[in-house]
């Protein structure tokens, strides 16, 4: 297999060209597959027999919920990367990363309290899934805040590197836990195994939707990580000419 | 003498030595051991106060509470695990030296939990009959805590090494460590609650028995690895 693609993610200035080229592709392909999605899901999809229209929330809910947790196994894969390879970009993802992802959980969070008012009669439950997303948002709190404490950006890289292992190390067990302890949410609506139990013209609009919001993902993801690369590598010739050449315009 | 019985003598030297320093240096600053366990003491009588003196209450609460309270006094205690050796230099020594860091921090840790965990656990059975706990069930609290806390000493050191190089690391440390304690926590008071309702603690047990051996073989390279990048600095 060849490996140069991977190397190539060593060079900072070959992914800011990259990212250059890449970003509005995801980002309109986000934005089209959003707006499509939201509108299918809002206005076309069918009524849910027991929930009416309530149930429509999922449509954010359940896509923002998926990022909230993939973000976080990207930012393991990322730690693994920064600590073996010593990579840059990948610490730059993970600076990046976090924000979006703790983002994602507030929103998954907010729009469950919403969705849980209609149906369960209250804001807020003791749930297991409920209280895993929190502890998640927490991890990602505690990320970002080790990142900001440690100055030191190199010293900063590998310490969070190390945290968000601890952190992934713990998720089962954390998520285990609490289904353990307490459960009323449904379990998941997508699984990669079964056919979802939802008939096609509720569950393909959301499929739209989870796609969308993986390229939405990547794009600000992308914009970040172009911001890092900026600020990291200010020293650097190539960043100073595009820097100058900015103003110039 | 070989090479080999050397280094073997070596190491236990070595764990002799830390244990030693250890011991003594507690044993020095007597006021800083007590501290914590002031706090947990604080801390639940704070719950009567606060909330309700009702017998009834209390005995309901009396595992949370007491597991709460163990778990906050635990993370007051945690910046003082490495920092005065940070402060002096004689981490960079152990972390320099020849012999595995991994096993030096799990004894490190160890002993951090004997002189924090370890009293907790021992005054736990006069908070719990403060609290109204039966008196049957005041054991099995005992051994979860006993079981519980050298996790959280464990899951704790992590935090520590990673915020040592701070001047205030201690409020990072309970932010990064206390999601991380959820898991002990629901398992060590759902144990004393099975025990309350009549059910069989034994599947507990065995979960915190888990837990503990997890923490006992992984929390080590964690905390060894996050020791080396903060003493780089």
């Amino acid at each position: 297999m060849n490996w140069t693609w991977f190397y190539k993610l060593g060079s900072p200035k070959w992914f800011y060209d990259t990212a250059n080229k890449l970003l509005p592709w995801f980002l309109w392909l986000g934005v089209l597959m959003l707006v499509v999605g939201t509108v299918w899901g809002l206005a076309f999809a069918p009524q849910d027999y027991q929930q009416g229209n309530s149930f429509r929330i999922i449509y954010l809910h359940v896509p923002s919920a998926i990022l909230a947790q993939s973000c976080y196994m990207m930012m393991a894969v990322a730690a693994v990367i920064s600590l073996v390879w010593k990579m840059k970009l990948a610490d730059m993802f993970i600076a990046s990363a976090a924000p979006i992802g703790a983002a994602f959980t507030f929103l998954a969070l907010f729009t469950g309290a919403v969705w849980g008012k209609p149906t369960w009669g209250t804001w807020w439950v003791w749930d297991a899934r409920l209280t895993a997303m929190l502890v998640l948002l927490f991890l990602y709190f505690g990320v970002i805040a080790l990142r900001s404490a440690l100055e030191n950006i190199d010293l900063a890289s590998r310490a969070s590197a190390i945290l968000v292992l601890v952190g992934v190390v713990n998720i089962p067990i954390i998520k285990y836990s609490v289904e353990w302890w307490n459960t009323l949410h449904q379990p998941a609506t997508f699984t990669l195994t079964e056919k979802p139990a939802m008939p096609p013209e509720m569950w393909v609009p959301l499929l739209v939707m989870v796609i969308g919001m993986y390229c939405f993902f990547t794009a600000v993801a992308l914009m970040r990580i172009k911001n890092e690369i900026l600020l990291r590598e200010r020293r650097t010739k190539w960043v100073q000419t595009i820097i100058s050449e900015d103003i110039k315009r | 003498m070989n090479n080999k019985g050397n280094s073997e003598q070596g190491l236990f030297s070595v764990l002799g030595v830390v244990l030693k320093r250890e011991f003594l240096s507690a044993y020095r600053s007597r006021q800083e051991l007590a501290n914590p366990l002031v706090f947990f003491i604080i801390v639940i009588v704070l719950f009567p106060l606060g909330v309700s003196p009702e017998p009834d209450f209390l005995s309901k609460a009396a595992a949370g509470l007491v597991w709460v309270a163990a778990l906050l006094a635990t993370m007051l205690s945690l910046d003082r695990l490495f920092q005065s050796d940070y402060d002096d230099g004689s981490l960079e020594q152990l972390v320099l030296c020849a012999q595995p860091l991994y096993l030096i921090v799990l004894v490190k840790s160890l002993i951090h939990w004997s002189l924090t965990g370890l009293p907790l656990v021992l005054l736990s059975p006069f908070l719990a009959i403060m609290l109204h706990l039966e008196v049957q069930h005041i054991p099995v609290l005992m051994l979860t805590l006993l079981m519980g806390t050298p996790v959280i000493s464990l899951i704790g050191g992590i935090g520590a090494a990673l915020t040592v190089s701070l001047r205030s690391g201690g409020i990072l440390i309970s932010l990064l460590v206390l999601p991380l304690t959820i898991p002990v926590l629901i398992f060590g008071t759902g144990t004393v609650q099975s025990s309350i309702d009549g059910l069989s603690v034994a599947g507990h047990f065995s979960i915190m028995g888990m837990m503990l051996a997890l923490a006992l073989t992984l929390s080590p390279f964690a905390i060894a690895a996050a020791l080396k990048i903060s003493v780089s600095d």
